[in-house]
């Protein structure tokens, strides 16, 4: 295949930033994204130009580091992430944009990393559960019905990728937020820090600069793991209940 | 946002009922207005009631169109530096038409208020009963067309809204509960935009005479 990369290139977090045009060659469709990316880099390190910053780590599609707005989308045509998007969902002669996340919470390093370190900090506010440390527990000691036990784990399978923050035409992190909710307050070892939880978590990612929801749904259809909108809906009733001190 | 905006729901399912009472006749219509005056009387002075009514009206306006301009610039901070290349455009139209649809409704709404409640604006003459300014004004098809306009505008306004209101509230917390939230959200919408059409199509084409 042979491509034609419009690639958004930053030097450094104050730097400005624009889009470079980088022909490529001889790519085939069963490369990943990031491999057709590596085959770039190292022509351009060939020829002593700088290569493209770009993050990754597992490339399994299951850590959440790689994440690119490919043709104006999150993670590209399909619902996958970057890493497991493959060069066959393109077609030869094809001209592809390639851009970072664009949300104030999430500044551009350089090039197409950005600093993510903001979801961090939500997490930090209340994305956790205290519990006694030791031996593990047994696993019949805490019983915990089958649907819950399957909503939790849909909530848990966000990888904190930052897609739906990148998709929201509002630039908002509340599907990140909202699953995280739902995922451990389906949970009876979430119960205790449920109502503290989602009002400091609610309160950090206001203070990172996250905008706000218009329930639009952008962000469940841009993410990798399909979380769908509710997960928000449930974040909305727990934080009312509790300002209203209905717990 | 979701609050002023079920109070809106209310109201326009009141008005729409209201308009109605056309069907019954001029008299009763008149006499419906005249009833919405007189409403807790003499518990209230004359018009009280409606006094009452305009100003939560005015309040939940104020709150709603205050909320949304709040969270239109949230979204202006929260990405100042847009994409070079926009999305592949996923979102129903009706969604992304929330913001510019509000502001077109607001400006149909003070023309609204001018024509039927001020009187400020005329057409087709000048009634003291508020079925004749009915009949009269909707024997001009372009006044037709413009109340047309508004009451899709309105329609596609509810269709998200009614959704994002049980969103913000936290009535969507399943597959199910977002299945009903979505048939409440377009069962409102076409209530509404059959219900305010009916009137001005009636007297247009002459059924109402």
């Amino acid at each position: 295949m042979k491509l034609t990369l419009k690639i958004w290139r930053q030097g450094g977090p104050s730097a400005d930033g624009e889009m470079v045009t980088y022909p490529i060659e001889g790519v085939s469709e069963d490369m990943s994204f990031l491999e057709m990316l590596d085959v770039l880099n190292e022509e351009l390190i060939a020829k002593g130009e700088e290569p493209v910053a770009f993050d990754s780590d597992c490339r399994e599609g299951i850590c959440g580091m790689c994440g690119l707005v490919i043709n104006g989308q999150a993670h590209g045509p399909e619902v996958t992430t970057t890493c497991q998007l493959h060069m066959r969902s393109f077609s030869d002669g094809d001209e592809i944009s390639i851009e970072p996340w664009r949300a104030e919470a999430f500044p551009v390093l350089k090039d197409l990393c950005v600093d993510r370190t903001s979801f961090d900090r939500i997490i930090q506010a209340g994305g956790y559960i205290s519990a006694n440390t030791g031996a593990a527990p047994d696993a019949a000691a805490t019983l915990v019905p089958k649907d819950d036990a399957d909503r939790a784990f849909m909530g848990a399978e966000c990888i904190g990728c930052g897609a739906c923050v990148a998709a929201c035409p509002n630039a908002s992190g509340m599907l990140f937020m909202g699953a995280k909710v739902t995922h451990l307050g389906e949970l009876p070892q979430g119960q205790p820090e449920r109502y503290a939880r989602v009002v400091s978590m609610v309160d950090q990612h206001d203070a990172e600069g996250f905008g706000g929801c218009t329930n639009l749904g952008e962000c469940s259809r841009a993410c990798p793991k399909g979380i769908p909108l509710n997960v928000i809906s449930q974040m909305n009733r727990d934080l009312q209940r509790a300002k209203l001190g209905k717990h | 946002m979701a609050i002023t905006g079920l109070i809106f729901v209310g109201f326009i399912l009141a008005h729409m009922y209201g308009n109605l009472m056309i069907f019954a006749g001029e008299e009763a219509f008149d006499e419906y207005a005249e009833h919405l005056r007189e409403l807790l009387t003499p518990m209230l002075p004359y018009g009280g009631a409606l006094w009452i009514l305009r100003i939560v009206l005015l309040a939940s306006l104020v709150g709603h169109a205050y909320a949304a301009f709040a969270l239109w610039s949230r979204a202006g901070k929260a990405r100042k530096s847009r994409y070079a290349v926009s999305g592949v455009a996923k979102s129903l139209f009706v969604s992304k038409a929330m913001r510019w649809g509000g502001v077109a409704l607001l400006l149909f709404l003070v023309f609204h208020i001018l024509h039927f409640t001020t009187n400020t604006i005329q057409i087709n003459g000048d009634f003291d009963s508020p079925a004749a300014r009915l009949v009269s004004s909707f024997e001009v098809w372009w006044a037709v067309g413009i109340y047309t306009l508004a009451v899709l505008a309105l329609g596609m306004h509810l269709l998200h809204g009614v959704w994002g209101a049980g969103m913000t509230l936290g009535l969507n917390t399943s597959i199910a509960a977002a299945e009903r939230l979505r048939i409440a959200a377009v069962l409102i919408a076409v209530v509404t935009v059959v219900g305010f059409l009916l009137p001005p199509f009636a007297i247009l084409f002459g059924i109402i005479p």
